[in-house]
């Protein structure tokens, strides 16, 4: 019988077992990519960020936060416009970064 | 006969403001209740932005001092005022007359266990930001044993109704970075966290410190507050945050905890700031006379005040402050 009980997983993000292998990966060959100041001028700019949930400041947490999966599910969402790489005010290359984070 | 004029407090603020009186004809007289002048940059190893050895200044400002009558170890004990002047009495003994006073008794760390919630005084592996300083300057502290992981925690003690001090302390977040930068220059395979709320970067070059801080250093900047320490069975911290632009909570094992501790009032000048009629204002701190034209006068004339003692500040400020209230304190005499 199905009393409608179940255990929550945690909502936590467990910092200590987050794996940084791709994020430290596109490091070496973007250094920028620690540069985000979360302004979110990438996101406002996006012309798919207007119908979807695409985001590449949360794109760049995601990686951080162990949620990869999710991050190369929305790079999905993206048309390589480059918008974006316009209007950051840290000058940090987004196009090709979403581009290295596929290959 | 030249005119003497008190400056209570040797630090920074009342250095300067001596050094400047001095070269206008003046007598400044300082009165330091510690054994040396200095003040609260003595304890700092390098100053930000541009990571400049804070011995440097503070001896460039002890030269300049030289000949001037300084009072160490002494405490103005009381003051009375008459059509004369005023008239000091100090823990010595001795007694001086004087045509103005300049408070210059700078600021007191918040003491770091009154936000119990962060464990200082509890866990071992918790230190504040004055103590990090001392081992930048000295390569000592039992706490510190090869971190592999590392924390700041900005605003402590300040922005918080829970502590009374709804002010922002202003210099802790670049030190916050400095310290940050630093601690990975002495273990740079560690990784080094900060938690801020918002980064207050106000200065010039501090935008810049912290690109570097990024870039160079590789420092990870989160933005949510700590809301509760403790320990796990091998005695390394675990501290809770919101991942505020993430919007999820999170779990973390430090190795150490940096608590970057606000400024408040020194409280040891109250009794004499009554006597001569100079009142607080709301954040504890001595109340000027007006925030822009004012900042070194007070309610009564021949009364000034200059440095931290009146709010947070920074070094450029203090001095900037330092040199104003020796102007007004002339333009006072010669009115
Ligand atoms: C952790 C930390 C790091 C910092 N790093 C930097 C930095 O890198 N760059 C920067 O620009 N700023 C920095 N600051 C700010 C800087 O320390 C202050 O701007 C400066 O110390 C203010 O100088 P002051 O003379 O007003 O006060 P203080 O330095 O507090 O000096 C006050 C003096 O008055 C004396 N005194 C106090 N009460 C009495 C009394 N009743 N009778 C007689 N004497 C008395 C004290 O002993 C002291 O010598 C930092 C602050 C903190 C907390
Ligand atoms: S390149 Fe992609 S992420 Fe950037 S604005 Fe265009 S669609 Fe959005
Ligand atoms: S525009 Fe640049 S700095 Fe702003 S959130 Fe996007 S990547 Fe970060
Ligand atoms: S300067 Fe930064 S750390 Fe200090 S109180 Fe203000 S916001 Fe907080």
């Amino acid at each position: 019988m199905d009393f409608g009980f179940c255990l929550s997983p945690s909502s936590h993000v467990k910092m200590d077992s987050v794996d940084l292998t791709t994020f430290n990966r596109l490091k070496e060959t973007n250094p920028d990519i620690n540069t985000c100041i979360a302004c979110g001028s990438c996101t406002a700019t996006c012309t798919a960020g207007h119908f979807t949930e695409m985001s590449f400041r949360r794109i760049l947490l995601m990686l951080q936060r162990g949620k990869e999966d999710e991050a190369k599910k929305m790079i999905q969402r993206c048309m390589l416009c480059g918008k974006c790489t316009l209007v950051c005010p840290r000058g940090i290359n987004i196009r090709k970064i979403l581009l290295d984070i596929t290959r | 006969m030249k005119e003497n004029i008190l400056i209570i407090g040797g630090g920074a603020a009342g250095m300067e403001a001596a050094t400047q009186l001095h070269k206008m004809g003046l007598n400044p007289i300082i009165i330091e209740k510690s054994e040396a002048l200095g003040g609260h940059i003595a304890q700092w190893d390098r100053l930000f932005p541009a990571f400049h050895p804070a011995k440097d200044v503070v001896d460039k400002m002890l030269d300049q001092v030289k000949g001037i009558d300084v009072r160490l170890n002494t405490e103005v004990v009381d003051i009375q005022r008459d059509n004369n002047g005023f008239h000091a009495v100090l823990s010595n003994n001795e007694k001086i007359d004087a045509q103005a006073v300049i408070l210059a008794t700078g600021f007191d760390v918040f003491k770091a266990e009154r936000k119990q919630e962060y464990g200082y005084g509890i866990y071992n592996n918790v230190m504040t930001s004055v103590e990090l300083e001392k081992f930048f300057r000295t390569g000592k502290d039992d706490r510190i044993n090869h971190p592999k992981r590392i924390g700041f925690v900005h605003c402590v003690g300040a922005r918080d109704v829970k502590v009374c001090n709804t002010y922002c302390s202003k210099v802790c977040c670049t030190t916050a970075l400095k310290q940050a930068c630093e601690i990975k220059e002495v273990f740079p395979d560690a990784e080094v966290y900060t938690f801020y709320m918002d980064l207050r970067m106000f200065g010039p070059g501090y935008e810049d410190l912290y690109l570097k801080t990024q870039k160079d250093f590789d420092v990870k900047c989160v933005r949510g507050r700590v809301c509760e320490v403790s320990e796990d069975m091998d005695g390394k911290l675990v501290i809770k945050a919101e991942d505020t632009l993430f919007g999820k909570p999170l779990k973390m094992t430090l190795d150490l905890l940096v608590l970057m501790c606000s400024m408040e009032k020194n409280k040891s000048i109250d009794a004499i700031q009554q006597k001569l009629g100079v009142a607080n204002n709301s954040d504890g701190f001595m109340q000027n006379k007006d925030m822009y034209l004012g900042m070194n006068d007070t309610a009564q004339d021949g009364v000034f005040v200059a440095g931290a003692c009146t709010a947070p500040k920074s070094l450029p400020d203090t001095i900037g402050e330092a040199r104003s209230v020796a102007t007004q304190v002339y333009n006072y005499l010669n009115r």
